[in-house]
């Protein structure tokens, strides 16, 4: 008895290709995600390997795409802001800012004087935050389980507390609104945020006494996943990671948005591009957002909130387009809206620093160990929320 | 000395254990179900409607009128509007919802419709611990399980019951006297009328 073959059967089997390296051993594939530990969420990065060498990364991205932008093409612009926080969900209040200067600019509201410090010292203190448990998960990928990201999660709980007793709400905060901010400080709010931030400092320099020095991070940073300042500038990226390169870019400085031109303060530039320098930029970045909270704290003056000719509902903006932009934690943050005249946007794009920052994943990981693409992934310091959206 | 700041983060580490024992602050872990952080008086999750007087029925603040069903972003509001209308807190004849319905497994808590509601009907509750085993009757809440009294909303947020308070009296007592002073003129003018008596009787204003 014969047994029949289906012919499709047989040509749709293809068997693995198996790639040889130069040297003329054979490529192992792995598929870092997307339930990988260290993939904060749910990425996929193709790796072909040479025995621990990358030969080639690719990532895949897409496993969380919630559909951001055309639900907001579909909803009035009010609805739109809740949906802004759950982009980078570390840093709402920063995206929120980014939403409102987008759709300020439209409109053409203007912010009173106190919304703009309330917006400063709210931006900062997020900063604060995202940096601080940046550090804790890059540590927890270098096999530090736990103790560094405790600590930095026991400062954020601080915070967190402050944004509760603010917006109502700890990471959701959905707190800013076009031409201000939805409600008004509470009683004691900033001499409580004064309380925070004269202990931060302390924070930082344990941090730093933990960590800073410590052979074994630098072994496992210096000279791993070096970005060159000329492929950094010209793949767009932003952010810490882009000035851990070298290159002098702080929106802060670059655009004046908000009032930032009048807080001192400095850019921490990096000089080899590699993880220790991302590491470094970002505890300098920490003490110099305390500098301009002490600052904001000083100079906050009392006043309104909200602009009275902005309107949350119901309001048409003039048909045109706009491009707000902020430096959020992890880089440039930007929302360009198309207006038609109508009450929804007629296009809306978030620029998401997180998902541009990834494209170069692959330069920064080729020759490196397997071991260590998990640490360059983690330096990159990601959000999924917001490379999928 | 290669290892000299591994032993100082040792210490810093060391230091933070040793500290718990020390410092009742440190010790930042809350047992949950026995012990409870203090709640924090701005804090939201979901939306309650509240209402005025004994009946929870009656004394709905809510007209009906779907401002927040259009605006919630995730849209898990349904109301439907009702054909009667009944007498509202200053008096006026509204509609009232005969149903009003919150599906707070879609609801994402984000107050756009407290924002929006121009009568102070909807509110953000802070009561959290809502599991439930039924996973979709069970938490469509409807304007029963809604319905807050006004006490309750003062007993959770205080200062911004007060000020909700302090404008919807303000509100009453312009439309009252805006009423009453409806009511004089249209007296004056009834009594110097008084010779033409086939003129319409004056409309009362609209507040």
């Amino acid at each position: 008895m014969s047994t029949t073959v289906d012919n499709a059967t047989i040509k749709s089997y293809r068997p693995p290709v198996i790639e040889i390296s130069e040297e003329g051993d054979e490529l192992l594939e792995v598929a870092m995600g997307p339930h990988h530990p260290s993939t904060h969420g749910v990425f996929r990065m193709d790796v072909a390997l040479d025995g621990e060498r990358v030969i080639r990364l690719k990532p895949v991205f897409g496993y969380l795409h919630r559909n951001h932008e055309k639900i907001a093409e579909k909803a009035s612009y009010l609805a739109s802001m809740p949906y802004t926080d759950r982009l980078d969900y570390f840093c709402s209040l920063t995206n929120n800012w980014a939403y409102a200067i987008a759709v300020e600019k439209l409109a053409g509201f203007t912010v009173p004087e106190r919304a703009e410090y309330i917006r400063v010292i709210t931006a900062e203190l997020t900063r604060v935050q995202n940096h601080a448990s940046a550090i804790g998960f890059l540590l927890q990928e270098m096999g530090a389980s736990g103790t560094p990201l405790m600590y930095a999660f026991r400062e954020r709980e601080k915070i967190l507390d402050l944004f509760e007793e603010l917006t109502g709400s700890r990471m959701m905060c959905n707190y800013m609104r076009f031409g201000g901010c939805r409600v008004e400080l509470p009683k004691g709010w900033i001499e409580k945020v004064g309380v925070l931030v004269a202990g931060l400092p302390q924070f930082i320099d344990e941090t730093e006494a933990f960590l800073t020095g410590n052979e074994i991070l630098m072994a496992r940073c210096q000279g791993v996943g070096i970005l060159k300042p000329d492929l950094a500038i010209n793949a767009g990226i932003t952010g810490p990671m882009l000035r851990a390169t070298g290159v002098n870019y702080d929106i802060r400085k670059v655009d004046h948005y908000g009032i930032y031109d009048r807080f001192k303060f400095r850019v921490p530039l990096g000089d080899h591009g590699d993880i220790y320098d991302r590491y470094m930029i970002r505890i300098l970045e920490m003490r110099e957002s305390i500098s301009i909270l002490q600052q904001a704290i000083k100079d906050i003056p009392a006043g309104p909130i909200m602009d009275p000719k902005s309107k949350i509902r119901g309001f048409r903006p003039k048909i045109g387009e706009a491009y707000g932009r902020i430096e959020a934690p992890k880089g440039e943050l930007g929302f360009y809206l198309i207006s038609d005249g109508t009450g929804n946007p007629y296009r809306y794009r978030v620029r998401p620093p997180s998902l541009i920052n990834l494209t170069v994943l692959e330069d920064m990981c080729l020759g490196q160990n397997v071991a260590d693409v998990v640490l360059i992934f983690g330096s990159v310091d990601i959000v999924l929320g917001e490379v999928d959206r | 000395m290669l290892g000299e700041a591994i032993l100082k983060g040792l210490a810093v580490t060391a230091k933070n254990f040793a500290g718990s024992f020390v410092s009742e602050e440190r010790m930042t872990t809350v047992q949950y179900p026995e012990e409870r952080i203090a709640p924090i008086e701005n804090t939201r999750d979901f939306p309650v409607l509240i209402y005025d007087g004994a009946d929870p029925m009656a004394g709905l603040r809510c007209v009906a009128c779907q401002i927040c069903e259009k605006e919630c972003p995730p849209k898990c509001i349904y109301i439907t509007k009702s054909a009667d209308k009944k007498p509202d807190y200053v008096g006026k004849p509204q509609f009232y919802p005969t149903r009003f319905d919150i599906d707070i497994s879609v609801c994402m808590s984000c107050q756009i419709c407290v924002e929006v509601c121009p009568f102070e009907a909807i509110k953000m509750d802070t009561e959290f611990e809502l599991s439930t085993t039924d996973r979709f009757g069970g938490l469509l809440f409807d304007r029963e399980q809604l319905a807050k009294s006004n006490e309750y909303y003062h007993s959770i947020h205080p200062t911004e019951a007060a000020e909700v308070d302090a404008r919807l009296a303000e509100e009453k007592a312009k439309t009252e006297a805006k009423a009453k002073a409806a009511a004089e003129a249209a007296a004056a003018k009834a009594a110097t009328a008084a010779a033409t008596p086939k003129e319409a009787p004056a409309k009362e204003p609209l507040p």
